[in-house]
């Protein structure tokens, strides 16, 4: 066996490599290869690190360097000096945004120094398509375990008292789901894995099939040994095409190595896994959806009763988990229920990852403790605000959560803490606003989202949204009324109380969060017609400086709806009622005199 | 390769992959391992700290020593290359002078295996910033 000295570790998941981590893959292997080094440096393409923000990432082990934002002519200086010459490249060096200082390895980095990875523990450190790795790494010891020590009700009952609860968004515990679905008789049951991570920017689940496949397809064989199950399906978004092909080899690797498929490690137990792939709808995370989706049928939900664990895939018992919940289960296995519920808080423990977007320096994927404040997230973990702006709010749970406020920052994060605040742990998408974000179009944005993904097929849902929405867009035009804000209040509550599915019950979240906890933005669009962060376009006026302006009439003669008056030499004056905002004015206008502004008295007065 | 049968087999398979991932297993607690840095400057290549390096990796892994061995920049001491720098667990560094294969061996048995000092040492005569 050769014996390597430097492991250069290039992050090869979805976000580095739209930024040519593939390239820079090939040229670090051939520059190795042209000076002679290759047999003494491994290149290995592992998961995601998390810090997207400064992809591609390369991390040099053993000395930890982590090398950010290299560019493909960066390799051979990265090769010559630090390789060869041992000579960290200090201008690659992750720049800590406070000290200014280069931070020479990646221990010392605050983006790291508050997480605890557990589901995500083997994601930037392996290679994902090689099962060597991932075994070394532990892999299928757990599923070794439990099929030779432990019977399926022990198991489950290990996973009971970890604690462990649904990571993908409602947080049922997950020992509790298995028992169900075991208690159920058939002749066929069957494990299905969620893969249909579908909030705007977030990408959780991406990144651990991406990183880690052998956890996923682990914990899915323990989970069918559990409930009694033979089949397990992967449902999976075609849109996450590196996500497949890793899967894929995963999968056909296990089954090489008689990790899947027949009799597994001579227990006699069998279990196969297949893709199935989803057309990207949002419903379909919902999981009588996905059900009927991987069916071939429209992707709607239905009613439950019954649930999935009694009628299910084809009419069977069917335990549907999420990606991330699954990344856990092999590490309670191996370090014990104890283990895992002494991280976190009462009612929710162990860790959980977060998709960090938004307005916020240190973007990427993190994973915390349960507990963990939001300001230790924001601001030591997500390095703070971008650009030293204000904090506003923090969205989480995607168009099915709400919004946090600063009086939410010293909050410790779990499922109940969360929904207390109005908002909910959702997938784990958290996106950061600063102070020229505008909540009412941020709660349009996810409206809109809402209204594109919902199925149609009740009434609340599909009818309700779409007139949220339109009072919505009313209000961000300034032609808000005072009834608008009641009627986005009860009318939300109906849409939540009647709607059929998890998507419709929670889709007037975004509203009703920041109704509640930013009343007076929506009172200035509505009343002032103004919009302080000048966000919404309809709410921002053209206005005349009678300091620059000298009275040419260019601008009394561009406009096309004649809104602008005035005599030669003396200042013009735009008619607010009048104008259309197509800013001819101020292209015309060649002493600068016509701006915009956001204040609607001011435009009005001047 | 057959397929893996029992659980036992599978421990095995682990035992012989285990080294594909182990540099970077230690690389994550760096503190808690025995760390060897060697020189590897032009002048620490010029007398021949490619092949002492060499020599530690294997040796070390031979001898099942639990330990990182990294390559660092020049340290200063030209005149003594190749030079190499141990730190132990909760000790203060130490820069070793004039490291041959031969040496390195010495150092390897009576300093990193029983914590006896060897011939050689450099006194460290600077200070690092931050």
């Amino acid at each position: 066996m050769s014996k390597y000295k430097m492991h250069m570790l290039v992050c090869a998941g979805t976000g580095c490599q739209s930024s040519q981590s593939g390239l820079i893959f090939e040229m670090l292997r051939d520059e190795l290869d042209r000076k002679g080094l290759s047999k003494d440096v491994q290149v290995i393409r592992t998961g995601c690190f998390g810090f997207c923000e400064k992809g591609p990432i390369i991390k040099i082990m053993p000395d930890n360097t982590f090398y950010t934002q290299v560019k493909p002519e960066d390799v051979k200086e990265i090769i010559d000096e630090h390789i060869i010459k041992g000579r960290k490249v200090t201008r690659l060096l992750y720049l800590d945004p406070e000290s200014d200082e280069h931070i020479i390895d990646s221990k010392h980095m605050g983006f790291y120094k508050k997480q605890l990875r557990v589901a995500l523990r083997n994601c930037g450190i392996i290679d994902p398509e090689n099962i060597d790795e991932s075994i070394a790494r532990d892999a299928y010891q757990a599923l070794g375990k439990c099929l030779s020590e432990y019977t399926p009700q022990e198991t489950i009952e290990i996973i009971k008292k970890s604690g462990l609860r649904g990571r993908g968004g409602a947080g049922f515990p997950t020992g509790l789901k298995w028992e169900i679905a075991s208690k159920n008789d058939a002749d066929q049951k069957y494990v299905v894995c969620n893969a249909d991570e579908g909030d705007p920017g977030a990408f959780m689940d991406r990144s651990i099939l991406e990183g880690d496949p052998h956890s996923i397809l682990e914990a899915m064989a323990i989970c069918g040994y559990c409930m009694g199950a033979t089949k397990g399906l992967i449902y999976i978004r075609a849109e996450y095409p590196l996500a497949i092909k890793r899967l894929k080899i995963a999968i056909a690797q296990a089954k090489e190595y008689g990790l899947l498929g027949e009799n597994i490690f001579g227990s006699g137990f069998d279990f196969d896994i297949t893709l199935r792939y989803g057309a990207g709808a949002f419903v379909c995370g919902e999981e009588t959806s996905l059900i009927h989706s991987m069916e071939g049928k429209r992707g709607e939900p239905s009613n439950k009763p019954p649930f999935p664990a009694q009628s299910g895939y084809l009419g069977k018992p069917t335990n549907v988990n999420n990606v991330e919940t699954f990344a856990n289960v092999p590490v309670i296995i191996m370090k014990g229920a104890d283990w895992f519920s002494s991280i976190g808080t009462e009612k929710s423990k162990g860790t959980k990852v977060f998709a960090l977007a938004g307005k916020i320096n240190n973007v990427g994927l993190i994973e915390v403790p349960m507990g963990i404040t939001l300001r230790e997230i924001i601001y030591e973990i997500g390095g703070g605000i971008k650009g030293g702006k204000k904090f506003k709010a923090v969205q989480t749970g995607g168009p099915s959560g709400g919004c946090l406020t600063e009086k939410h920052l010293d909050t410790p994060i779990d499922y109940e803490s969360l929904m207390a605040a109005g908002s909910m742990m959702g997938s784990g998408g958290m996106i950061v606003l600063d102070e020229d974000d505008c909540m009412v179009s941020v709660a349009k944005f996810y409206l809109d989202f809402i209204v594109e993904e919902s199925c149609g097929k009740c009434a609340p849902c599909r009818i309700g949204n779409k007139r949220l929405y339109e009072t919505l867009a009313r209000i961000t035009d300034g032609k808000g009324t005072a009834e608008d804000l009641e009627k986005l209040r009860n009318l939300g509550s109906v849409i939540k109380d009647t709607s059929l599915c998890g998507l419709g019950q929670t889709s007037p979240n975004p509203v009703l969060s920041t109704l509640e906890n930013f009343r007076d933005e929506y009172e200035e669009h509505v009343y002032d017609k103004t919009c302080r962060s000048g966000q919404c376009k309809n709410l921002l006026y053209y206005v005349i400086d009678d300091e620059n302006c000298v009275g040419c009439m260019a601008c009394v003669r561009v406009c096309p709806v004649n809104a602008i008056t005035g005599e030669k030499k003396h200042t013009h004056y735009i008619h607010q009622d009048k104008c259309i905002k197509c800013g001819a004015c101020m292209q015309k206008c060649q002493f600068d005199a016509i701006s915009l502004t956001n204040n609607y008295r001011q435009a009005v007065e001047v | 390769m057959t397929g893996i049968k029992t659980l036992a087999d599978l421990k095995k398979k682990q035992e012989e992959v285990k080294s594909q991932i182990n540099l970077r297993e230690k690389a994550e607690n760096p503190d808690a391992m025995i760390q060897v840095k060697v020189a590897m400057a032009t002048c620490g290549i010029a007398s021949g700290a490619k092949d002492v390096m060499e020599f530690f990796v294997e040796a070390l892994d031979k001898r099942n020593i639990n330990a990182v061995v990294t390559q660092t920049g020049c340290m200063g001491y030209c005149f003594a290359e190749p030079t190499v720098e141990i730190k132990m667990p909760d000790k203060e560094p130490i820069v070793f002078g004039y490291v041959d294969v031969k040496k390195a061996d010495e150092i390897i048995e009576s300093y990193i295996k029983q914590g006896e000092l060897v011939d050689g040492i450099i006194p460290q005569n600077y200070d690092v910033i931050g």
